[in-house]
């Protein structure tokens, strides 16, 4: 582990420069690029957040997006004229983390003695009762405002820095987007590192063991409700920060966003990738986040080419490939692309 | 001290019409290889589950030396001081051999979310402790060079043994081994065998389900027959194998085995 | 008007639809213990099916009744083949796999299945046409139209015939002997991968059935509308007992009934004016507007839910379910 050499160093060198280079490089091919890249990089927040509860805890959530919800919804009333309330970037999003993790252990308490069939549909139906909660909750008190969402949101601002704002820095235009992709960046790096620390702690092999055989982690000595509960939590929070995130990115909120076919997508992502590692669920992220877009761009022309109209809606192809992703994978590669292998990583530090 | 370190008392356990346990008392000293033995379905595994706090029982609490134990919560049993095998072992097949050791640790450790994503120092120490014991434990039942397989990619001669290190990695005050010899071949019985009076040898006690009759009464102190949920008897080896409601109950079963 | 009347009639109706729906979980439960999530979206396919054929014949000179037949013996084939193909496809693959798989699996199926009828069927609803003049008849202070007639009148002959063939006939007697212990059924002779698929296909055609129950109940069909119903019927699955027919049957008329008070009543209970000490700091807008609601009608999907939870809490064997110990 010490002595780590020079190709080693030039890797993350090199890996560095390129993310540091990506979204001028992706303005030049098109500006929506740095905006979908920004995307991409939130829903790596909620896999990695989901991946703590169905991957590595073996917990089925199909309501992920509810905390999701919460988050963005933090921000949104806390940050925007609706209420007229601006509070500070690090006070909110901090606060929908907690107010998602709270929301986490709400739905976990009563429900996670459940079997896990009946815990995955309970999730399935919170997420719908928020998204209910959400259209419904304009009236007699108008706080959600309802279907027409919550517009004109705050945007990050940290340090004197407008995010929203294009500036010029040493000759260097940076775009709002641009200037998000770096905080995103850094919030990525540091949840990464939690993901990859938990993976291989006390808690980390708890949750694993959960998913592996119940009985025998209770018999090992392990708090089974407990340790549930804070996979739940921790999964949930991951899911607020991403939610804050894109309040600020976006600038605008609606229950829309929030529906079931977003729970599905992440899931899709997690098992894909491969469930419980962190590696493989941030692949699996990046490539269902980015296939369905280049799809937009080429099923269209393609379609009008051959058929000489549109058959399929990439929208409709989007959810097409969500759903057939769980199936195959489930099928040909339960593991999924990029398995989850524990003894790899144990061998680096043995020898 | 008291020299008693386990006490049944008076548990019953049904499932639906079946009793499979029938208020079963029953007494453990300390230093003791105790015997559980019983034709099939005679309640041995239930007795264990009951103990463990993984069923609920109907009737009847347990003590381990000199404290009720909460059979409601089976991971603060564990944690009080007993640790088990399962008739069909129960590993964490996509686990590696030492990771199921270091989980089988996991009520000795303290370290929670916080210090794991902060690598504190005491966390760090403290991993470092649980892998050092964990790779003694792997070492000590023989299978150090599987360390870093998969659970579930062992032999069954060296999954049986896993599975008693993950156990032994609680420190208990009780093992609790169900049928640990099954399916083994004679080595693999002997050194088993050799195993489980080393730490007896070395102050544990131990409970013992096992149907391979030379085996338990050849290691037992002291042996328990249950059948159809009741026990009929109690007593040292000779004893047992002169009663004659054992002979009655095992042989109405069947007299094939001897 | 009688609300009270009129809101068991209602819930009795709807009742109905999702009891016949919750016997379609409850039987595929019974019998591998998997929760066949796609069945809430076979269902609207069979809805959607039957609208299609029932709009390509409304401008014949046919009988209507015999039009409303036509739709429903031709949702039933293609439900029931998408229902086999889900057991043969999808399922039976992954009946040694872990847990979770089957699962996941059902949800992409249910995803695709939904997405793939958006394709054929659109994204806007469909009108269901009305083919039964919809009079109805006063019953104490209350109404009944013929259609919620005709929907009660249907799921007591669907609930009759299908405890006669799952109690009556040898392949009933199959069915049941799986669903008690499956490895034992096969020991016995039983081609229990024969029976898994029956049961795959009776459940769908009931829920074809179902679909167009619904679509003609509430006058439209539209390919989201699996899923809020799914979830409904299996809710009521679980309140009777999951894997018990009987139980289905039951806790689909309880969920109906609950439903229909529930969201006849939550107006009136969570009308702030009404409340003490709240309504005198509300005293300006009460008298403005006479009420203020706190959850209204718009709530109704919640109690499903809200029931499954209690359930599942307090008594997750179900209304007639048998506890059964997990083994260890
Ligand atoms: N979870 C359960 N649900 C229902 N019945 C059970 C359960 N566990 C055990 N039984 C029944 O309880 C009785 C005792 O079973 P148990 O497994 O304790 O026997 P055993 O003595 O360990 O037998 P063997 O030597 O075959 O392992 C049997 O009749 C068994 O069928
Ligand atoms: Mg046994």
């Amino acid at each position: 582990m010490r002595q780590l050499r020079w190709p080693y160093w030039l890797g993350v060198l090199l890996v560095a420069a390129t993310l540091l280079l990506l979204p001028f490089a992706l303005s030049a091919i098109g500006t929506a690029w740095v905006r979908i890249t920004n995307l991409a990089i939130l829903f790596v927040f909620l896999a990695l957040g989901l991946n703590i509860v169905v991957g590595m805890a073996g917990l089925l959530d199909l309501g992920y997006v509810a905390f999701y919800a919460v988050g963005a919804y933090t921000w949104a009333l806390l940050a925007s004229p609706h209420f007229d309330v601006h509070w500070p970037a690090w006070a909110i999003l901090p606060l929908g983390a907690a107010l998602a993790c709270v929301a986490g252990v709400l739905l976990g308490a009563p429900t996670l003695r459940l079997r896990g069939d009946y815990l995955a549909i309970v999730t399935l139906g919170f997420g719908e009762i928020v998204r209910i909660f959400l259209n419904n909750l304009s009236a007699p008190f108008n706080i959600t405002n309802g279907p027409k969402g919550i517009t004109r949101i705050d945007g990050l601002s940290l340090a004197g820095i407008q995010f929203n704002a294009s500036e010029t820095f040493l000759g260097i235009p940076f775009t709002a987007p641009i200037k998000y992709y770096y905080v995103l960046l850094i919030l990525l790096l540091v949840i990464l590192i939690i993901n990859l620390r938990l993976a291989d702690s006390r808690i980390g092999r708890a949750w694993v063991a959960i998913r592996e055989d119940e009985i025998a982690a209770k018999a090992c000595g392990i708090d089974t409700r407990n340790v549930k509960l804070l996979a739940f939590a921790m999964g949930a929070s991951f899911g607020g920060i991403a939610g804050g995130m894109f309040a600020a990115i976006q600038g605008f909120v609606s229950p829309e966003s929030f529906v079931l076919n977003e729970s599905i997508m992440i899931l899709a992502m997690v098992v894909l990738g491969g469930m419980g590692n962190v590696w493989g669920v941030i692949a699996g992220a990046m490539l269902l986040s980015f296939v369905p877009e280049l799809l937009r761009y080429t099923v269209e022309p393609i379609q009008r080419a051959l058929f000489g109209r549109m058959l399929i809606e990439p929208e409709v192809l989007r959810m097409l490939i969500f759903g057939a992703a769980l199936v195959l994978t489930m099928r040909f590669r339960p593991a999924g692309l990029w398995p989850e292998k524990r003894h790899k990583q144990e061998m680096s530090v043995a020898s | 001290m008291n020299s008693v370190l386990l006490e049944a008392r008076k548990l019953t356990k049904r499932f639906g019409g079946v009793i499979a346990l029938k208020s079963v008392s029953l007494t453990i000293h300390r230093g003791e290889i105790y015997g559980l033995i019983g034709p099939n379905g005679a309640g041995k595994t239930t007795f264990f589950n009951v103990i463990t706090g993984l069923y609920a029982c109907d009737e009847g609490e347990v003590w381990l030396a000199g404290e009720r134990l909460d059979l409601s919560r089976p991971h603060r049993v564990a944690a009080a001081g007993i640790a088990r095998t399962f008739q069909n072992v129960r590993l964490f097949a996509n686990m590696t051999a030492l990771e199921n050791v270091m989980v089988g640790r996991h009520a000795k450790g303290r370290a929670g979310v916080i210090s794991a994503i902060l690598r504190t120092r005491g966390e760090r120490g403290e991993e470092a402790a649980m892998r050092a014991k964990a790779m003694e434990l792997l070492r000590y039942v023989g299978i150090e060079r599987r360390a870093y397989d998969l659970a579930g990619h062992l032999s069954y001669g060296d999954q049986r043994r896993l599975e008693i290190a993950r156990a032994l990695a609680l420190e208990p005050k009780l093992l609790a081994l169900d049928e640990p010899a099954a399916g083994m071949n004679a080595t693999e019985t002997e050194a088993l065998r050799q195993l489980i009076e080393g730490l007896n040898r070395d102050g544990l006690t131990v409970l013992l389900i096992e149907h391979d009759m030379r085996f338990v009464m050849g290691l037992c102190h002291r042996i328990a027959v249950l059948d159809y949920g009741e026990k009929i008897a109690e007593g040292a080896p000779a004893e047992i194998s002169r009663d004659a409601r054992v002979i009655e109950a095992y042989l109405g079963q069947g007299a094939a085995c001897p | 008007m009688d609300i009270l009347l009129q809101q068991l009639i209602n819930g009795l109706t709807t009742g109905s639809v999702y009891a016949i729906v919750a016997l379609g979980y409850t039987m595929v439960y019974g019998v591998i213990q998997l929760i066949n999530f796609a069945h809430g979206e076979i269902v609207m396919i069979g809805a959607m099916v039957a609208v299609s054929v029932i709009l390509a014949l409304t401008d014949t000179a046919l009988p209507p009744a015999f039009i409303l037949l036509t739709g429903v013996l031709a949702a039933m084939p293609v439900c029931m083949i998408i229902g086999l193909a889900l057991e043969r496809l999808a399922y039976r693959p992954l009946r040694k796999a872990p847990r979770l798989a089957p699962l996941i699996t059902a949800i992409g199926m249910s995803i695709i299945l939904q997405h793939v009828a958006l394709m054929i069927w659109g994204r806007d609803p469909r009108a269901f046409p009305q083919l039964i003049e919809n009079a109805s008849l006063a019953v104490g202070g209350a109404a009944i139209s013929t259609v919620q007639i005709a929907i009660i009148a249907t799921s007591c002959v669907m609930m009759a015939g299908l405890s006669w063939f799952v109690y009556r006939t040898r392949f009933g007697i199959a069915m049941r002997a799986t669903a008690e212990n499956l490895a034992i059924a096969e020991l016995m002779g039983i081609d229990t991968n024969r029976v898994i698929a029956a049961t795959f296909a009776v459940g769908a055609a009931l829920g074809a059935v179902a679909g167009v129950m619904v679509g003609a109940y509430y006058g439209v069909a539209h390919y989201t509308m699996g899923f809020i119903l799914g979830l409904k019927a299996f809710s009521a699955a679980v309140l009777g007992g999951i894997g018990n027919l009987p139980g289905a049957m039951l806790g689909g008329l309880v969920l109906g009934l609950v439903e229909a008070l529930g969201t006849g009543y939550i107006g009136e209970l969570t009308d702030l004016c009404h409340w003490p000490f709240v309504a005198e700091a509300l005293a300006e807008r009460c008298h403005a507007d006479g009420h203020v609601v706190l959850l209204g009608s718009n709530y109704q999907d919640v109690f499903a839910f809200l029931v499954l939870v209690l359930v599942l809490i307090f008594r997750p064997s179900g209304l007639l379910g048998e506890r059964v110990a997990e083994r260890a």
